[in-house]
């Protein structure tokens, strides 16, 4: 007891300013908690009747309740849903699985690959007795995922040669690293994803075409190639000049050298910042929306445009943070714990 | 021969990656000028000229009807960019800068809620909080009539937010208000999700610039006798500043950037209505490279400033 009062003296109210903060914030807090409360549980509407959600106070969670298979699988033919939630579970199995340092292994590349033709195979079919979707027709939580993984995978390696590019001693290819990556951050990525769905048709001979995931992917790809290469940049700076050195005096080949000294330090470095860009990564596939493809985001904003249940986007939006939400803060506290692990 | 020196294959390096890059360009370049003349769609600036024909919901600052040309209608985009990120700069870097130090705070209850705040904001896609925002505006606030009112001459409305203004207070007159400053949903909506967003980030970089400063520059301080808010606006600050400066000018081109997300709640910011021009003229190419000519103008300009200042601060 005396110690809890001490603690409070010491936390809450030591001195004029830090009392009178207490004060307010109780005041604020007791002001909209319990309206928050009332709203999202006890006056909330959990069952999917739209007349319902309308006559009452509440938050309308029915909407989700009757929306929940389009908001996660889109348009992907109803009877398949199993597909592209088995495909879902294995790829979040799979980031799961190469969280734990025990895996870090040179087969983990094998599981990824099996991992990711499962899911090519599921999500496509056409073989094995499973009808084919065209993937046109993917969409909800299963297409965030598949941006994230493939742009992130593919940009990966091409963020580190942009990387080195920049490092390099010859003009050459420093200015064009340079060039490319200061003009793709210099952007928004809204104008990238404009271009791949309407310029890369131009881009390419007449009579190559190529579907609109893909151009998105690729401009994913490239986005996420010139903000990498910077983090990768950070790392290779920070790696102490007698590293470089004595690799030099080794007499090293420049690859080698690079592969077998430079960049396992170097990468080492940037896990945290790399974390905080995959992190950056994964929200922004949400952007794809407005290219027109059905992604988590857009596939709640359209269940929104249904007659009967217009109005409810404050719901349908608090949903969306809080899927977006587990997922990021999942991967920030899985950063944090690599930070403390070294 | 030439593998054998070093030299030689430096040259040899560069002029393929030259070559390469010549390829490239040439293959997209002649590739586009085919597709172009097979699609019959005319290239060059000359649509600049031309009457718009389409109506913009709102201008920050210039006169715009139809019947101008798509030149200002552009030029009206990109006051609309320029008014919603320099007002979002001011804003997110004062909530920013409040929540960082209150992180930083002995109070239990302020350094918590400001840790709960950065950590939800940083972990939502900017674009599900603008929707949000936006939904919050235009379904649960009420119509003009049942204006909220939360301060004396400022309403709050589904119709968007009314402040008043030196010339006037707003006033109800049939189903709107008329008079002072009008902030349209979309133009709030953008707003405070971006200022709200950024402000997060912010709040980070402020409380990282203070943890940098040593230890000992806090306690000389005190030990001068300087009170707690002194120190840390006459001490810690100042020198926190060099810390804070460089990875703040990239928030603020994020949030520059960022508010080209405009266009998904139709606030008519310059992407919004390079977007529209380039539906109406065909011209996607010239829209395309309009709209990141002026993104990376603005970008190295901000750099450009942020550098200059960032000397300024510099040790000497």
């Amino acid at each position: 007891m005396k110690f809890a009062i001490q603690w409070i003296r010491e936390n809450l109210f030591a001195g004029w300013v830090s009392s009178a903060f207490t004060l307010l914030l109780i005041f604020v807090l007791w002001k909209t908690l319990p309206p928050f409360i009332d709203w999202a549980f006890l006056d909330a509407v959990w069952k999917p009747d739209s007349k319902a959600c309308r006559a009452g106070e509440g938050a309308c969670w029915g909407f989700i309740a009757e929306k929940h298979r389009f908001i996660l699988f889109g348009t992907y033919p109803y009877d398949l849903h199993w597909r592209p939630a088995v495909a879902t579970v294995l790829l979040i199995g799979l980031w799961i699985f190469s969280a734990i340092r025990l895996f870090w292994k040179w087969w983990l590349t094998l599981v990824w690959l099996s991992g990711l033709t499962t899911i090519g195979i599921l999500m496509w079919g056409g073989i094995l007795g499973l009808p084919y979707v065209e993937n046109e027709r993917w969409g909800g939580l299963i297409l965030t995922l598949l941006l994230t993984t493939f742009g992130l995978a593919i940009a990966f390696p091409l963020s580190i040669l942009l990387a080195l590019g920049r490092r390099s001693d010859m003009p050459v290819i420093r200015g064009l690293s340079v060039g490319y990556i200061e003009l793709i951050r210099g952007v928004p990525l809204i104008s990238l994803l404009f271009m791949a769905s309407v310029m890369l048709p131009l881009f390419l001979p007449s009579g190559v075409t190529i579907d609109k995931l893909l151009r998105a992917q690729i401009a994913m790809i490239l986005f996420a190639a010139a903000y990498l290469a910077e983090v990768v940049r950070g790392g290779l700076q920070a790696i102490p000049r007698g590293q470089y050195d004595a690799a030099h005096a080794l007499a090293l080949p420049y690859w080698r050298r690079t592969y077998l000294i430079i960049l396992p330090q170097a990468l080492r470095i940037s896990v945290p910042p790399l974390m905080n860009t995959f992190i950056a990564f994964f929200k922004d596939t949400s952007l794809v929306l407005i290219i027109g493809l059905f992604d988590l985001l857009s596939t709640i904003k359209i269940s929104l445009n249904e007659p009967a249940w217009t109005g409810f986007g404050i719901e349908a939006y608090v949903f969306a943070s809080l899927v977006y939400f587990v997922f990021c803060y999942a991967m920030s506290r899985y950063s944090r714990g690599l930070e403390h692990q070294r | 021969m030439v593998w054998r020196s070093a030299r030689g294959r430096r040259i040899a390096y560069q002029a393929a990656a030259i070559g390469a890059a010549l390829f490239v360009a040439w293959f997209l370049i002649s590739n586009t000028a085919a597709n172009l003349e097979e699609r019959r769609i005319a290239s060059g600036f000359g649509f600049l000229g031309r009457e718009a024909g389409f109506e913009i919901g709102e201008s920050a600052f210039l006169r715009y009807g139809a019947s101008d040309s798509y030149l200002r209608a552009l030029v009206v985009g990109l006051t609309n960019t320029l008014a919603v990120a320099v007002i979002g700069i001011v804003l997110a870097t004062g909530l920013g800068t409040t929540i960082g130090l209150s992180r930083l705070s002995k109070n239990f209850l302020l350094r918590n809620l400001s840790a709960a705040y950065v950590e939800f904001m940083r972990n939502v896609p900017l674009l599900v909080q603008l929707f949000f925002w936006y939904a919050v505006i235009t379904e649960s606030m009420p119509g003009p009539r049942e204006a909220l009112s939360p301060l004396p001459g400022v309403f709050l409305s589904n119709r968007g937010i009314f402040v008043p203004t030196f010339s006037g207070a707003p006033e109800l007159q049939g189903f709107n208000f008329v008079g002072g400053a009008a902030l349209s949903p979309e133009f709030a909506a953008l707003l405070i999700g971006l200022a709200t967003y950024t402000a997060a980030f912010i709040a980070e970089i402020v409380r990282a610039g203070i943890l940098a400063v040593d230890r000992g520059q806090g306690e000389a301080a005190h030990a001068l006798g300087l009170s707690r808010g002194q120190t840390t606006r006459l001490v810690i600050l100042p020198q926190a500043l060099r810390v804070i400066v460089p990875p703040m000018t990239s928030q603020y081109l994020n949030l520059t950037k960022n508010s080209s997300l405009a266009v998904a709640i139709g606030y008519p910011d310059l992407v919004s209505i390079a977007n529209t021009t380039m539906n109406q003229t065909g011209q996607a190419i010239e829209g395309i490279a309009i709209i990141m000519a002026v993104y990376l103008t603005i970008s190295l300009s901000i750099s450009a400033f942020m550098n200059w200042y960032n000397a300024h601060v510099a040790f000497r």
